[in-house]
């Protein structure tokens, strides 16, 4: 197995993968509280922006509104702790489903009827926000007021109802990333992976080759959809508070797919990297800036959206394929 | 309630709608014939609509005149950001766009708050209070003549784009790019041009909405997603189409902020959209091309 | 502006945050220091929204940090140094930056309006031991949570709804007239439903004169409010409740006048309608609205202090509510350093749950807090738009003026 998933792959990446991850178990023991935080959302990101990947990056379908994947995850986890007591793992068991089947309902409305490229990027927009207003309006959860977890000081981490400290919200989400990181290797490596690859390329010439094209594309949603949920019941217990606008809002989307479009779509290490050049970017902008004593609201945006500016234009297949080559990282066979 | 109220309403909304479809006009030219997904629409009308709001307290011009010169303007800088920058993209995969409209939209949206500050801006005209009475039906004076002025630049486009060398050009272009080098057209010029067109509709659209609605920096992304949802609706690259859609979403957000609860209004606009993609994927007013 | 103080406590983590080679995240963290030296200005980090959705907001609020030295200073108060932070209207960069201020050593943190941000930051200030005074937030699970190191100076949405029956009541009594029906407008945020469903539970209890006909609740994101207005004015209710934010305000009121219809009076429970731009951008058109909010207390001196210095930094800006409770949160702040004689956080916090200020600027008795960290005397004003200016129609011992009444047709403004 392990062999199956490394073959091809140079010594040097996979030395430079596994002191990576050293590094990062590491981490916690040297890293400050702010730098702990910050490598959460690194992490956080690098997690939701895998997930995101496999529709996209994998099976070429553009979906611009995964923060409703993130955000049903939550909701659902976090509706039966505050209501049932039911803790984080149990309520995942239900999220994942829910997630599942969302994406499933959208993936096959979608895929049936055609829908693709922009017009299901809206479409997937489209459901996100109608999921954002019909949050607003839902009694169970809530609604606009807010889902607010009970938050009590606690004594030690306990991991299986998520209450604890950052160290271990970040060792759950690092779990999950190397876990999503994997499960990506194994499924490009798969039947499955070859034909979303052909998807990709080529619908048309995919279809005329016998490949059951729906099947394989509702599989990537699915897959995406229930990862995505996971992402969510972590947000609702690291945070402790729901509100419709801010977890489905347009901008959570967003920030999910900026970190794997920089770092290079439809790469394994793409979403990782890119996650961790746009937080450390963003936050080292915020302490340049900081540094020279410039206090205007606004103009750490502007820099950041001039960078991603040349990011796009001067490495448009993203920085990961760009440094991969470079470091003599990439894989043999192409 | 008294059915005088489901008829100003039902006017309100087709006046709001005509003015959406104003707006969504400039993103069908774009996104019909470059086929660029242009994210920053909307952030480029804020552009345009901070350009009237500088203008009127300077110059004390009014949105109405200002429309032309405003559109002039966006025409240019519509012409810059697609040779300069945008060319390379439009035979990219849309991810890349997104990723680049993405990055100028923020520039805008930041640029904006740091230029003019947080703080909603608008124009006082003095016709900005006057309605029309028939009877029992009240029609908002401005919304009206902002209807009709987007009536009147998607009739000038619609002719621009029937009766004129260029603009069948530019229809040769979107029907068939292939074709479209091969006869010898210089198709990058054409795209510059039709995106700095298209830029120049938001120009137009800019003050006009700006009799309506109150800009701040924030505003964009909104508008962009409505532009977005209206052109699908509508149609792609059907200037009728855009109207349509401005329309169909202008009047169901009325009627269901009126029968059911306005906070629910945009569920419903969503749920045209919906529709539309499943049963007509190629808009109501659209051509089907597959 | 933020001068970082070295401590050799933090030598191991050096090595580490070289090694991350991210200029930004080395920058950002300067070891956890804690000055004792008395005398030594006490750092503040103070988190708003000042870009984003809520950068107005946010901006506004900064003006009554921005304002507030010169004051301090003349109550004898020590001087604070502020470290401010921008959360760009985002939950992650508000925790993240709450962090970010700790670890540069701020003793004590302000912010941040909004809920979902407040809380965030909440839950950092309180594992940290480090006190957070809130500005402004008024949901009420927020100080539910037993928290220890989380103060509010700011009334819940069921204060504020206790005080807009009570105020209401004095101006009908004064006026002599009062409304018989109401429809009530309110906007589908966080706010909004907090004060709709407080209004159900709670309006049996004070026998208000009026019914409420019809609660209409709209979208935050509306651009147009048309259909809310014809919906409402359908109803025939005498006076209109709204419970909204500054744009919506405006909007609203526009609608109202190209709809033709004046109701009896506009009671707004919620910000907007006496806000600066409400009054710049309608004019003539902005008078006559009665905001049932929290507010100050005009004739209390430390008020006219106030109104000085923000005349003087800001010309033309009339003070509210948020530069009033931001100013307050540093008062808090400075209030708690002298008493404590330490900037040691948990001596601050302890110094803070002790805290009983009355020479302040918002109505009641003064600045004190409950066990559960809010200040529960608070009380709230109904306002009144009066030819740009706004003037205390009630509570009696902070009132200033008499109410206008009934709102003056829109149309005969001329």
């Amino acid at each position: 197995m392990i062999r199956r998933l490394t073959a091809g792959v140079p010594a040097r990446a996979l030395f430079l993968l596994g002191a990576l991850f050293v590094g990062l178990l590491v981490a916690p023991l040297f890293a400050g509280d702010y730098v702990l935080t910050v490598l959460i959302l690194i992490l956080y990101f690098a997690y939701t922006g895998q997930a995101w990947n496999i529709m996209m990056g994998f099976a070429g379908q553009l979906s611009l509104g995964h923060a409703l994947y993130v955000g049903l995850g939550a909701y659902t986890a976090a509706a039966l702790y505050v209501h049932f007591g039911i803790g984080p793992w149990i309520g995942l068991l239900v999220a994942i489903p829910v997630a599942a089947l969302t994406g499933a309902f959208i993936g096959f409305l979608a895929f049936r009827f055609r829908v693709a490229g922009v017009y299901f990027a809206i479409l997937t927009i489209a459901f996100a926000e109608f999921a954002r207003v019909g949050f607003d309006h839902f009694g169970w959860t809530n609604a606009s007021s807010g889902l607010f977890l009970p938050v009590a000081q606690y004594a030690r981490n306990d991991v299986w109802q998520l209450r604890g400290h950052p160290v271990m919200f970040y060792y759950v989400l690092l779990a999950a990333t190397v876990m999503a990181f994997i499960l990506c290797r194994a499924l490009l490596k798969s039947r499955i992976g070859y034909f979303w690859l052909a998807i990709r390329e080529d619908e048309e010439a995919a279809r005329s080759v016998g490949i059951d094209v729906f099947h394989y594309k509702m599989i990537a949603v699915v897959i995406s959809a229930a990862m995505t949920s996971f992402a969510g019941v972590v947000y609702a217990f690291y945070y402790n508070n729901l509100f419709p606008e801010q977890v489905f809002n347009i901008s959570r989307s967003i920030d999910i797919i900026l970190g794997p479009i920089a770092g290079g779509v439809g790469t394994l290490f793409g979403p990782i990297l890119g996650s961790f050049l746009i937080e450390i970017l963003g936050e080292g902008l915020r302490s340049l800036l900081e540094s020279f004593g410039i206090d205007v609201p606004g103009i750490k945006q502007v820099v950041f959206g001039a960078i991603l500016l040349l990011v796009v234009v001067a490495m448009p297949d993203g920085v990961w394929p760009w440094l991969a080559r470079k470091l003599g990282l990439a894989e043999r066979q192409k | 309630m008294p059915i005088d109220v489901y008829l100003n309403v039902a006017v309100s909304g087709v006046l709001t709608g005509l003015v959406y479809g104003l707006m969504a006009l400039g993103l069908s030219v774009i996104f019909g014939v470059v086929r660029v997904v242009n994210f920053a629409h909307g952030e480029m009308m804020t552009v345009a609509m901070y350009i009237a709001v500088t203008l009127f307290s300077a110059l004390r011009l009014d949105p109405l005149v200002m429309l032309i010169p405003i559109a002039v303007v966006l025409f240019a800088f519509g012409y810059v950001l697609q040779a300069g920058l945008i060319n390379p993209f439009i035979t990219r995969p849309e991810h890349s766009q997104f990723l680049l409209l993405v990055g100028i939209a923020i520039i805008i949206v930041n640029g904006l708050l740091i230029m003019f500050g947080p703080n909603s801006q608008n124009v006082q005209v003095a016709y900005a209070f006057d309605s029309f009475q028939f009877g029992p039906l009240i029609i908002d004076a401005t919304k009206a003549y902002a209807a009709l002025a987007a009536v009147a630049v998607s009739a000038a486009l619609f002719i621009f784009f029937r009766s004129t060398m260029l603009g069948t050009s530019i229809r040769a272009c979107a029907d068939n790019y292939t074709g479209a080098l091969v006869v010898g057209l210089n198709v990058n010029r054409l795209y510059a041009l039709t995106f700095a067109l298209g830029a120049a509709c938001v120009g137009a659209a800019g003050p006009m909405l700006l009799l309506i609605f109150d800009v701040t920096p924030a505003a964009g992304p909104a508008y962009t997603l409505l532009a977005f949802v209206i052109v699908i609706t509508g149609g792609l690259g059907s200037m009728p189409g855009a109207l349509v859609g401005g329309v169909l979403i202008g009047l169901t957000e009325a009627m269901a902020g009126l029968v059911f609860t306005p906070s629910a209004k945009s569920m419903f606009a969503f749920a045209i959209l919906v529709l539309v993609l499943l049963f007509r994927p190629q808009g109501i007013m659209g051509k089907r091309t597959a | 502006m933020k001068k970082k103080s070295q401590s050799k406590a933090a030598v191991s983590r050096r090595s580490f945050n070289a090694g991350l080679g991210a200029a930004g995240i080395v920058a950002g963290t300067a070891p956890f220091n804690i000055v004792r030296a008395q005398g030594a200005a006490l750092k503040v980090g103070v988190l708003l929204p000042r870009s984003g959705y809520q950068a107005s907001i946010g901006q506004d609020c900064q003006r009554g940090v921005d304002i507030s030295a010169g004051i301090l200073k003349d109550l004898g108060l020590p001087s604070l140094q502020i470290m401010n932070a921008d959360t760009e209207t985002n939950v992650d960069v508000a925790r993240s930056r709450a962090e970010k201020l700790i670890s540069e050593g701020a003793q004590l943190l302000v912010g941040a309006f909004d809920s979902g941000q407040t809380s965030a930051i909440a839950q950092v200030a309180e594992q940290k031991g480090i006190p957070l005074v809130i500005n402004i937030a008024a949901a009420p699970p927020i100080t539910e949570q037993g928290y220890k190191f989380v103060f509010r100076n700011f009334p819940t949405g069921v204060m504020i709804l206790r005080d807009a029956f009570l105020n209401q009541k004095e101006v009908f009594q004064i006026t002599g007239s009062a409304p018989k029906t109401a429809v009530m407008l309110h906007v589908n945020d966080t706010y909004g439903t907090s004060i709709q469903k407080g209004m159900a539970a709670m309006f049996p209890k004070f026998e208000m004169p009026y019914q409420i006909v019809q609660e209409i609740a709209y979208d935050p994101t509306a651009r147009d409010l048309s259909v809310e207005i014809a919906k409402a004015k359908a109803t025939g209710a005498e006076a209109l409740i709204a419970v909204s934010r500054l744009n919506d305000a405006i909007l609203l009121t526009r609608e109202l006048v190209k709809q033709r219809w004046t109701p009896m009076a506009v009671l707004a429970i919620g910000p907007g309608w006496y806000e600066d731009q409400y009054l710049k951008t309608l004019g003539k058109l902005s008078d006559g609205p009665i905001s049932l909010v929290p507010w100050y207390d005009p004739n209390k001196k430390l008020s006219q202090a106030l109104e000085a210095a923000l005349a003087k930094a800001h010309p033309g800006v009339s003070m509210s509510t948020n530069h009033v409770y931001t100013f307050e949160a540093m008062l808090v702040a400075a209030d708690a350093y002298k008493r404590a004689g330490s900037a040691d956080p948990k001596a601050l916090a302890d110094a803070i749950r002790t805290t009983n200020i009355t020479n302040n600027v918002s109505p009641g008795p003064g600045i004190m807090f409950d066990a559960k960290g809010q200040n529960d005397k608070l009380k709230g004003s109904a306002v009144q738009n009066r030819g740009g200016k706004l003037v205390t129609l009630a509570p009696k011992e902070a009132a200033n003026a008499k109410p206008e009444w009934p709102l003056k047709p829109y149309d005969k403004r001329g």
